[in-house]
């Protein structure tokens, strides 16, 4: 048998550790069958100065949203991107990326909206490895496509359209912007664009908990037991609560949906991703400051 | 904010714009990557008046990770302008921008400088390459710099 370190530990403490990795264990099983490693980042180039040895990159914005409508890949697109990476449906997904892993949460979401089974998050992501002095490489693996079946998109369990947010109006919402944004002095993030909403402030009655408050200064998730003092204790959530998350545009709030969902085992948990850019442009909704 | 398409004219571009402009044209869409990559490697670090002292330079909005700029107009008569630009190694795309405006204005005369077309970002092949949403940083660090521009060549004038 052999001790557990740490890092296991504190991973088998979650609602479903089987979502996690350390860096330890990809280090490990980079070279298993079917499993495949995929980089998605907020800066397109970042994968090209250096990336996990085999991993491939996805990019959010131009594999898995629609380049004309603002909505996700249908089916048809999402068994391209997959099977060109040469995931079929029954391998194993390890997604890592920079930002503390936003955009990776945020794929991983979207590979759940498909019911991709086995999909998981580098703990810690891009900076982490790096952080270690582990292996980069600028080689792009050659990859053998595969199929992968063309799935129907199912949009009615864990994403919440802006008419889902206004039924549920009253029940639990969390706003995980930063504080400056959920007060309507900030239209965007710190530090990123003030654009792309025409009214600041929140939705009436959701919580500000900005998601970084997930994440300790390495980019890895805070412990089960913190995670519970924050949405649990503090916040007053429970795990049967109907609970609805958004941010700007849906990536920081993907990063929410993970810790509730896998982390905390929270069963319904949607993340709002039309966020603040459709609600502050929309008309006639109610907006609170 | 205005919106552009792209465009493979070159003949309005000065000089070191248009021959960088080729190439990216040239190149099918993956090298597009490599070569910006390049770029954001090529991007001379700060002199070190500058080091440090990111505060006293222009803070670029447009982009999303933290770009600074400052603009250095010669007094002779070309009034050859001199550009410093600093983003971080972790945000290549938005080093790349840069290194594209430093190549293609770094030492030109300023009249030059304010003649190039705001549209010009849009003239490298990069926006099916790294997404039309992506290109807002260059748009803006080259309105900044256009501005700064101007802003020292009429205030010595006024002098």
């Amino acid at each position: 048998m052999t001790t557990q370190t740490d890092t296991q530990r504190k991973l088998a403490a979650y609602a479903h550790p089987e979502r996690l990795v350390t860096t330890e264990w990809l280090a490990e099983h980079l070279d298993d069958d079917n499993l495949v490693v995929l980089e998605s980042n907020e800066d397109i180039l970042l994968y090209d100065t250096g990336h996990i040895p085999g991993a491939r990159k996805l990019d959010w914005h131009l594999d898995l949203n629609d380049q004309y409508a603002r909505d996700y890949v249908d089916g048809q697109r999402f068994a391209q991107v997959m099977g060109e990476r040469g995931i079929g449906r029954d391998t194993t997904v390890v997604i890592y990326g920079d930002k503390s892993n936003w955009w990776a949460t945020y794929a991983l979401w979207v590979m759940t909206l498909f019911g991709h089974e086995d999909v998981r998050i580098l703990d810690g992501g891009r900076a982490k490895w790096i952080a270690e002095g582990r292996e980069l490489t600028t080689e792009v693996p050659e990859v053998t496509a595969v199929d992968y079946p063309v799935i129907e998109r199912d949009d009615s369990r864990i994403r919440a359209y802006k008419q889902d947010v206004l039924e549920h109006l009253g029940r639990p919402m969390v706003d995980v912007r930063s504080p400056g944004e959920y007060s309507g002095e900030l239209l965007s993030m710190p530090d990123y664009p003030q654009e792309g909403a025409m009214r600041g402030g929140h939705i009436p009655g959701a919580k500000s908990v900005p998601w970084s408050r997930a994440a300790n200064d390495d980019g890895t998730f805070r412990s089960r037991e913190e995670l519970e003092a924050l949405y649990q204790q503090e916040q007053g959530l429970a795990p049967t609560d109907d609970v609805v998350a958004y941010c700007r545009i849906g990536e920081r709030s993907s990063h929410t949906w993970f810790v509730l969902t896998h982390l905390l085992g929270f069963e319904n948990v949607r993340n709002y991703d039309g966020s603040w850019t459709e609600w502050g442009n929309s008309v006639g909704v109610p907006v609170e400051r | 904010m205005t919106q552009f398409t792209a465009s493979s004219q070159t003949d309005d571009l000065p000089e070191a714009m248009a021959e960088l402009a080729g190439e990216f044209h040239a190149l099918p869409q993956k090298d597009r990557l490599q070569l910006l990559l390049e770029l954001a490697n090529d991007l001379p670090d700060l002199p070190e008046r500058y080091e440090g002292k990111l505060d006293q330079m222009e803070r670029v909005d447009e982009c999303q990770s933290p770009v600074f700029l400052a603009v250095e107009v010669d007094q002779d008569d070309d009034r050859v302008v001199h550009l410093f630009l600093s983003a971080p190694p972790e945000a290549p795309t938005t080093r790349g921008f840069a290194g594209i405006l430093h190549e293609s204005l770094d030492g030109l005369p300023a009249a030059e400088v304010l003649a190039v077309p705001d549209d010009a970002p849009f003239r490298f092949a990069l926006a099916e390459a790294v997404s039309p949403l992506r290109m807002r940083g260059m748009v803006g660090m080259l309105g900044r710099i256009k501005r700064q521009v101007r802003a020292r060549t009429t205030l010595d004038e006024r002098q």
